[in-house]
């Protein structure tokens, strides 16, 4: 008996050149067993790449793939305990819903009463127990989605791989299929790899989300983490709505400070990532709409917090629980503040408002270039 | 008021009489040519050679009515024989053509790049604008016996004297796959080109080989097409006349030269025009059956491609 490694996936520097260009740069992770793991990042940032690679559609350029501690370089994709749900699904048009998921077992040579007997079985964990003779075509998309799962799941893949599935989705239905997925993923204690451009997809659902950009990771991390506590401008950015100010370090004792905005605007901030920024810096400054507090001009005494700024209502984005307000400062920026309209008494476009916030929550990050 | 509206409204139904009128006529514009080419160049013909095959001559200028015709064809059997050569050997053209034109398509389909695709659909069609005797022409400059391979041979020595390449069955099957390949290869690649490449891929990730692969999904999901290029294939070579007579000679005994012949040499009408039916009828099985064998029906394949 050799001991379970902690880990079903590790990835130790991977890397992929297609030519002079590079599409995923040193990439390393360590993916515990039985968790949903999300990697996020925006079109174009390499993660499709990277996860055709732990499928095995494509050889990496250098580092190591292991799936259960074993090392998987050179192995062909059929031969890989991975299984993968494909962007459209890739469900086999000419069979039907029985034949799709009982293919991977017939591939292994299981026999018939074997394969009747696990297919019956994983639909009747996806709760679909009567669709088997049905035609592919004939099913909705959230089936489809399931039975994509099913046709994974049944042959007890050590990883899941999931590529953006939710995309061709509605709305409606997609918001449906997050928490089915995070229940089916609950439900077989498989660990899932979820790619995926839509922020928040991987955090409703993930216990772990590592950013993406341009080839690197850029921090890993449960979801509150990477919202709360971003390491670089670029997951501060991504993550989350933000408003963002550019500015030169006035004061600074490493880990907070003063900084001038280019609109001439001083605020205090706290540096993010546990950085240190040091004066004269060239910074970034992030504040989230939700701590900012926005008050009536009138009521400015009871404006809380270490920065301020007098501006006007420019215009109300009514949301329900999600409702914002931006103000025009006088200096002619916009700025997005979370604010409750109760239908009453509500702040109206053309007030004067004062906003205020911490700064613990303006968070700071040395300028890297445009992102 | 209301006199004003209702004129309004007359001249509103008018126009749309109008509109209705004019689309009935681009219509019937548009489908005439193709009305009248089925009708003149395919069915009346037909009709008059239906009603010829059942006239028997029983005296110069005599004629009756009866299947005679028909029963002479049962006969014969060189007639049949000549028949069932045919199309044994149009089901090996069209298998080889299949065989050797599905590797193609797919490079064609899911290999070759953008635009490497576009050049390759081009050098398959290029042979498609020279006409059919000049590229039998071809292949006799080859392999006759004074012929490019032989000539070439005897120089290198492998072969003492000259070989007649001509005149046999492989030549005709060779010549045949030539021409009628590109029939299979289109429809193989419009199928496969609408193939989603995921498909292919999920084969693999869920533990198929690639044979498995290959007999699992990629074959049944070009079937339609390879039904459509095969019915295609075999119609054409059943009822081609020039490659078999050129590369095969005297002795290709293709079932067109007898029809020739019964019209041509024999001034035989009655008996040209049934075997004509019995070619057409016996093809028209031959895909029947081929049909119900692979599932699939003519609206999805060659409807389709």
């Amino acid at each position: 008996m050799t001991e379970t490694p902690a880990y079903d996936l590790e990835c130790q520097g991977i890397s992929k050149s297609f030519g002079s260009v590079r599409a995923v740069k040193d990439v390393s992770f360590n993916i515990p067993s039985g968790s949903f793991f999300s990697i996020l990042g925006p079109s174009g940032c390499g993660k499709t790449t990277l996860m055709r690679m732990i499928a095995g559609f494509e050889e990496p350029s250098g580092g190591d793939i292991r799936i259960k501690g074993k090392s998987v370089l050179g192995t062909p994709p059929n031969r890989r305990n991975v299984k993968m749900v494909f962007q459209h699904l890739a469900l086999f048009p000419m069979m039907n819903v029985y034949e799709n998921i009982a293919y991977g077992l017939r591939c292994r040579g299981a026999n018939t009463d074997e394969i009747k007997r696990r297919v019956q079985d994983v639909l009747e964990r996806i709760a679909l127990p009567d669709v088997g003779g049905r035609e592919i075509h004939q099913l909705s998309g959230g089936q489809k989605q399931r039975i994509a799962i099913a046709r994974c799941m049944v042959l007890d893949p050590d990883v899941l791989l999931l590529d953006e599935p939710l995309g061709a989705l509605d709305l409606k239905l997609r918001e449906a299929m997050k928490i089915e997925l995070k229940l089916l993923q609950h439900q077989f204690n498989t660990t899932f790899i979820y790619i995926t451009h839509d922020q928040s997809e991987a955090l409703v659902m993930s216990d772990h989300v590592a950013i993406m950009n341009d080839g690197n990771f850029e921090q890993i991390g449960t979801p509150q983490a990477l919202y709360h506590r971003p390491n670089t401008a670029f997951v501060a950015g991504f993550v989350g709505d933000s408003n963002r100010w550019s500015g030169k370090v006035t004061a600074s004792d490493g880990t907070g400070g003063k900084v001038a905005t280019g609109q001439g605007l001083t605020m205090s901030f706290t540096a993010g990532g546990g950085l240190r920024i040091g004066e004269g810096e060239a910074v970034e400054i992030f504040v989230r709409p939700e701590f900012i507090n926005t008050v009536r001009a009138a009521d400015a005494a009871a404006a809380l917090g270490d920065n301020h700024m007098d501006g006007v209502v420019d215009s109300l984005l009514f949301n329900g629980a999600n409702s914002r307000v931006l103000v025009r400062s006088g200096s002619g920026e916009l700025i997005e503040a979370d604010v409750t309209l109760t239908g009453d008494g509500d702040l109206a476009p053309g007030e004067a408002v004062r906003l205020s916030w911490s700064a613990q929550h303006a968070m700071c990050f040395p300028r890297s270039g445009a992102v | 008021m209301v006199g004003a509206a209702r004129h309004v409204l007359s001249a509103k139904r008018g126009r749309v009489m109008v509109q209705k009128d004019v689309r009935r006529l681009t219509l019937i514009l548009l489908f005439a040519p193709f009305a009248m080419w089925i009708a003149l160049l395919i069915v009346v013909p037909h009709i008059g050679m239906v009603a010829l095959s059942l006239r028997e001559k029983v005296a110069p200028r005599v004629y009756e009515y009866g299947l005679g015709n028909y029963i002479d064809f049962i006969n014969e059997p060189i007639y049949w024989n000549t028949l069932l050569r045919t199309g044994t050997m149009s089901l090996l053209v069209t298998a080889l053509a299949l065989l050797i034109g599905f590797p193609i398509a797919y490079y064609i389909a899911k290999i070759a790049g953008n635009r490497t695709r576009g050049a390759l659909f081009l050098l398959c069609l290029i042979p498609l604008w020279v006409s059919d005797l000049i590229r039998a022409f071809g292949w006799i400059l080859l392999l006759r016996e004074t012929g490019v391979i032989s000539t070439f041979l005897q120089w290198t020595g492998l072969i003492s004297g000259p070989i007649e390449f001509l005149y046999n069955d492989v030549t005709v099957i060779i010549g045949l796959v030539y021409t009628v390949i590109l029939f299979m290869i289109v429809p193989l690649v419009s199928t496969l080109d609408g193939m989603d490449d995921s498909l292919v891929e999920a084969g693999y990730n869920l533990g198929g080989s690639g044979f498995t692969v290959l007999r699992r999904i990629i074959v049944p999901y070009a079937m339609p097409g390879i039904v459509s290029g095969c019915i295609v294939v075999f119609m054409l070579t059943a009822g081609s006349y020039l490659t078999p007579i050129l590369l095969g000679g005297k002795n290709s005994s293709w079932f067109t030269e007898q029809i020739y012949d019964q019209f041509i040499t024999r001034f035989n009408w009655e008996s040209g025009a049934a075997f004509g039916f019995l070619l057409l009828a016996f093809t028209s099985t031959v895909i029947w059956l081929g049909l119900k064998l692979s599932g699939q029906t003519l609206a999805n394949t060659v409807a389709k491609s």
